[in-house]
C-alpha cells in the first residue's frame, strides 16, 4: 500500500487577472490552527499595491459601463462557482481558524455563497431604491442616481477569513466599483482561493485585485494613493486605521468602516443596500421642461 | 453705458431700504438658548464689503466657549431632543421656516450688507431657499421610517457644523435643517466675515421656542472652527469650504470615530455644443459664472465651447458682459455686487494676474467700479490652455476661462481633467447626447441646458476632491443618521 504524496498549492497574489508573486520576491509563513505551516504566502510590497490600484483603475470604466443585469449575472456566477467548490472552501476555512469546527466552516462557506447571491440581485435594483426623481419647485426634470465611486481599497477583516471578506467585497463591486483587497494578514490563503474562483467566474481582469502581506506595509500606500476613491478600513486595528484615515484625508478619500452590527457577519445586519451606497456617489441631473 | 445698438441703458439707482435691519453694536455667542459674552471677551468687527466699514462687533469664541456650546448641545440632546417624537421636531422646523418667510426682507437686506451679494439674489434666492430647506426637512422629521428601506434612522448626537461666507444663511439652513430633523443637536460656526444673519437666525430659533441648547451658534475665526472639530464631545462634523481646510479637518477627525461630510471646492466645466440655443447659452454661462460674483463652489468657471461656435459664443458673451451692472449690492438693479472681503479680492486679483502672465487674453467690460469697498469687474479669459492656473485652480470670483473642444470625447476628457467634481453644465439640443454626457461627467450635479439651480429636494455635493456626502433631499438625511437594522 503506497500513500500518494500531496501536491501543495503555491498561493499567489491576484493582480490584473493574473496570479503573481511579489515583485519584491518576498514571502511569509502562514500557520494553521494547530501551529503547522500551511504555506508561504506572498509578502506583497508597496509596488504590488500600486500595480493593483493601476489594474483596478484601468478596469473600472468598462466594469461600470456594463449593464446592471450583466454585473448581476456575473456576481451570481461567482456564487455558482463557489458552490461547486464548497468542499475546498470548507477545508480552507477549517485549516485557518483557531478552534473552527467542520460545522462552522460549512456554515461560513454557505453564508458567503448566499451573500454573493443576495448582492447579485441588487445589481439592477439598488439605483431604484437609493435614487429617484426629486420634485423640485420649478419646471425641471430632476433625477438622482447612485454611481460607483471608482476604485475602492478594502482592508479585509482578519478572521474568520471568508464571510467577512465577501461581505465587504460584494457590495463594493456590484455597483461598478473595482477593488484592491488587502487579504487578512493571518489567514490570507482563503482569499487567494476566492481569487481563483473569481478568475473562473467571468469577473473581468482587474475588477478585483487581492494582495497578501503585512498590513503595516500595505495599508499606507493604499490609503494615500490618489487613484483610490474610497477606503474600507474594517480590517484595520484602531492605530493603523487612524493613520490610514489621516493619509486618506490628503486626497479627500472617504473612509468607511463596518459598524458593530455589521460585524455580526452571519446576521442580516451585515448586508444592506446602504453598504452599496457607502461606496457610491450620488449624481443629480437637471433639465428644464418646456414646449 | 452703451449697448451694442448704441442706445442708452442707464438705470436710475434703486436702492433697497435698510430700515428693516436693526443692528446692535455688539453680538455675543448663542449658547444654551442665551446670548452670552465670549469667555475671553474678544470681539472682531464684521465689515460691509461694499463700503469697507464695520457693521458691528461679534464675539470670537475660544476653546472654552466651544466647550460650553458642545456641553449645552449634549445636554439638550440627552435631555429630550433625541427622544422627542418626530412630529414635534417637525413642528419646530415648520415654525422656523415660517418665521424666516415673515422676516425675509430683513434677512435679505442684512445678508447683502454683511456679505456683499446683490439684493436681488439674497431676496430671490438665498432667503426663500433657506426657508424652503427648513420646510422640506421639517416634513422628513416624522417620516424617517419611510426614508431607508429595512433600516431605522437613529440620530448621531452632537453635530459640529462649519459654514462658508458665500451663502451665509442658506448654508446655515442646509446644515441645520437635516441635522435637527434627524434628532441631532448642533453647534454651528458661521464664517468670520458673515456672522450676522446666523445671529439673527438665533432670534428666530428662540422665537420658534426650539429648546435651549438644541442649536448653539459660536462666531469666531479659524481657531474657533479647529477647536470645534477637535472637541471630543462632537459626534459628527459637517464642513463646507475650501478643499485645503477639508484636508486638515479630515486629518483631524481621523481615528476619532466622528462622522464627517465635506462640501469643498470646484472647477466646473460648462460645456457648449455647436447645436445649442446660443442665446440661452449666453444667459446660462453668465448665470453660471457671475452669479454671486462667481463666489460659488459650483460656479461654471471653465467654459468648454465647441470650436465651430467659439467665436460666436465669446462675442455674445462679451456683448452681454457689457450690460452687467457692477456696484452697490443694495441696488435692485445690480448684477454683480461686492467681493466678500479684501482677502478674497486679493486672491482673485492674483489669479487674474497669473492668467495674463501665462499668456491668456483678458477681457473686462468698460465699467466704473465704486470708489470704496471690494469690487471686481466681470472677467473673461480666452486663449486659455488646460495647464494655466486659471484653468486649474478655483478662483472663487467673477472670472471665466474659455477653452475649446472638437469632439464630445475631448469635451469629456477636458471636463474631467480636474481633481474636483462638484458640478458640470451641458448645453445641446440633442437629448441622447445630454444623457450620454451626463453619464460621463465626474460631478455630483449636472445641469443640462440650465445652470446653478438649487432646491431642497435635490441632492447637492461633489465627487473626488469636491468632498463627500450630499445635502438636500433624502440623500441629505444620511450624513446625520446611523442606520440600525
Amino acid at each position: 500500500m503506497s500513500s500518494r504524496l500531496v501536491v501543495n498549492k503555491t498561493y499567489k497574489q491576484f493582480v490584473g487577472g493574473a496570479f503573481e508573486r511579489s515583485e519584491s520576491g518576498r514571502s511569509y509563513p502562514v500557520v494553521g490552527a494547530g501551529g503547522q505551516l500551511l504555506a508561504h504566502a506572498v509578502q506583497g510590497s508597496r509596488k504590488d499595491v500600486r500595480d493593483a490600484v493601476a489594474a483596478a483603475r484601468s478596469a473600472q470604466g468598462s466594469w461600470a459601463g456594463r449593464t446592471a443585469y450583466n454585473r448581476g449575472q456575473i456576481l451570481y456566477r461567482v456564487a455558482e462557482v463557489m458552490e461547486s467548490r464548497q468542499a475546498e472552501f470548507c477545508a480552507e476555512v477549517l485549516r485557518a481558524g483557531d478552534g473552527c469546527t467542520e460545522e462552522a466552516a460549512s456554515r461560513e462557506t454557505a453564508a458567503a455563497i448566499d451573500r454573493w447571491v443576495w448582492y447579485a440581485g441588487w445589481a439592477d435594483k439598488f439605483a431604484t431604491v437609493l435614487g429617484g426623481a426629486n420634485p423640485v419647485a420649478g419646471p425641471y426634470f430632476n433625477l438622482s442616481v447612485p454611481e460607483p465611486a471608482g476604485v475602492v481599497g478594502i482592508v479585509a477583516p482578519d478572521e474568520p477569513p471568508l464571510l467577512p471578506l465577501v461581505s465587504r467585497l460584494a457590495p463594493v463591486i456590484v455597483s461598478g466599483n473595482t477593488a484592491v483587497v488587502l487579504a487578512s494578514e493571518r489567514c490570507p490563503l482563503v482569499a487567494v482561493t476566492l481569487a481563483e474562483t473569481l478568475a473562473l467566474s467571468d469577473i473581468p481582469s482587474g475588477v478585483v485585485n487581492i494582495c497578501t502581506g503585512l498590513r503595516n506595509e500595505l495599508v499606507p500606500p493604499l490609503a494615500r494613493h490618489v487613484a483610490v476613491d474610497a477606503l474600507d478600513l474594517t480590517g484595520c486595528d484602531p492605530g493603523l486605521s487612524a493613520d490610514a484615515a489621516r493619509q486618506a484625508a490628503a486626497t479627500i478619500t472617504r473612509v468607511v468602516s463596518a459598524s458593530t452590527a455589521e460585524r455580526q457577519w452571519a446576521e442580516e445586519a451585515a448586508q444592506s443596500p446602504y453598504l452599496i451606497d457607502a461606496f457610491c456617489e450620488t449624481k443629480t441631473v437637471w433639465h428644464p421642461k418646456g414646449r | 453705458m452703451e449697448s451694442a445698438g448704441g442706445f442708452s441703458l442707464e438705470y436710475a439707482p434703486a436702492p433697497e431700504s435698510v430700515a428693516p435691519v436693526r443692528l446692535a453694536s455688539q453680538y455675543g455667542l448663542f449658547i444654551g438658548g442665551e446670548m452670552v459674552e465670549p469667555g475671553a471677551g474678544r470681539l472682531a468687527a464684521t465689515v460691509n464689503p461694499a463700503t469697507g466699514e464695520a457693521l458691528a462687533e461679534v464675539g470670537v469664541a475660544e476653546a472654552v466657549d466651544v466647550d460650553r456650546a458642545v456641553v449645552a448641545a449634549r445636554a439638550a440632546w440627552e435631555g429630550g431632543w433625541r427622544n422627542l417624537p418626530g412630529a414635534e421636531r417637525a413642528k419646530y422646523l415648520y415654525r422656523v421656516a415660517r418665521l424666516l418667510q415673515e422676516r425675509a426682507r430683513e434677512f435679505a437686506v442684512l445678508e447683502t450688507m454683511d456679505g456683499g451679494k446683490p439684493i436681488r439674489e439674497s431676496r430671490d434666492l438665498d432667503i426663500p431657499l433657506a426657508a424652503a430647506h427648513f420646510f422640506h426637512y421639517a416634513g422628513w422629521a416624522d417620516k424617517l421610517d419611510y426614508a431607508f428601506s429595512g433600516r431605522r434612522a437613529a440620530p448621531l448626537g452632537v453635530a459640529a457644523q462649519i459654514i462658508p461666507w458665500n451663502f451665509p444663511l442658506l448654508m446655515a439652513a442646509w446644515k441645520l435643517a437635516p441635522a435637527l430633523a434627524c434628532g441631532n443637536t448642533v453647534v454651528l460656526k458661521p464664517a468670520p466675515t458673515t456672522p450676522l444673519t446666523a445671529l439673527l437666525l438665533a432670534e428666530v430659533l428662540r422665537d420658534a421656542e426650539i429648546p435651549p441648547g438644541v442649536v448653539n451658534i459660536v462666531t469666531g475665526d479659524d481657531a474657533t472652527g479647529a477647536a470645534l472639530v477637535a472637541h471630543p464631545g462632537v459626534d459628527k462634523v459637517a464642513f463646507t469650504g475650501s478643499t485645503e481646510v477639508g484636508r486638515a479637518i479630515g486629518a483631524e477627525v481621523a481615528g476619532t470615530g466622528k462622522r464627517l461630510t465635506l462640501e469643498l471646492g470646484g472647477k466646473a466645466a460648462n460645456i457648449v455644443f455647436d447645436d445649442a440655443a446660443l442665446d440661452q447659452v449666453t444667459e446660462g454661462i453668465v448665470n453660471g459664472i457671475y452669479f454671486n460674483g462667481g463666489q460659488v463652489c459650483c460656479a461654471g468657471s471653465r467654459l468648454l465651447v465647441q470650436e465651430t461656435v467659439a467665436d460666436t459664443v465669446v462675442g455674445k458673451l462679451q456683448q452681454r458682459m457689457n450690460t452687467l451692472r457692477v456696484g452697490d449690492p443694495l441696488d435692485k438693479n445690480t448684477d454683480i455686487g461686492a467681493i466678500n472681503s479684501q482677502a478674497q479680492l486679493n486672491r482673485i486679483g492674483e489669479l487674474v494676474a497669473s492668467g495674463v502672465a501665462e499668456g491668456a487674453e483678458l477681457y473686462t467690460p468698460p465699467c466704473e467700479l465704486p470708489e470704496r469697498g471690494f469690487f471686481h469687474p466681470p472677467a473673461l479669459f480666452t486663449n486659455v490652455s488646460t495647464a494655466h492656473r486659471i484653468a486649474r485652480e478655483e478662483i472663487f470670483g467673477p472670472v471665466l476661462s474659455v477653452l475649446t473642444f472638437r469632439t464630445a470625447e475631448e469635451a469629456v476628457a477636458k471636463a474631467n481633467n480636474t481633481p474636483y467634481g462638484l458640478s458640470a453644465g451641458i448645453w445641446t439640443e440633442k437629448g441622447s447626447r445630454i444623457l450620454w454626457m451626463a453619464d460621463q461627467m465626474q460631478a455630483g450635479v449636472v445641469w443640462a441646458n440650465t445652470f446653478n439651480r438649487f432646491d431642497p429636494a435635490s441632492p447637492f455635493g461633489g465627487y473626488r476632491e469636491s468632498g463627500y456626502g450630499r445635502e438636500g433631499g433624502r440623500a441629505g438625511l444620511l450624513p446625520y443618521v446611523e442606520l440600525v437594522a
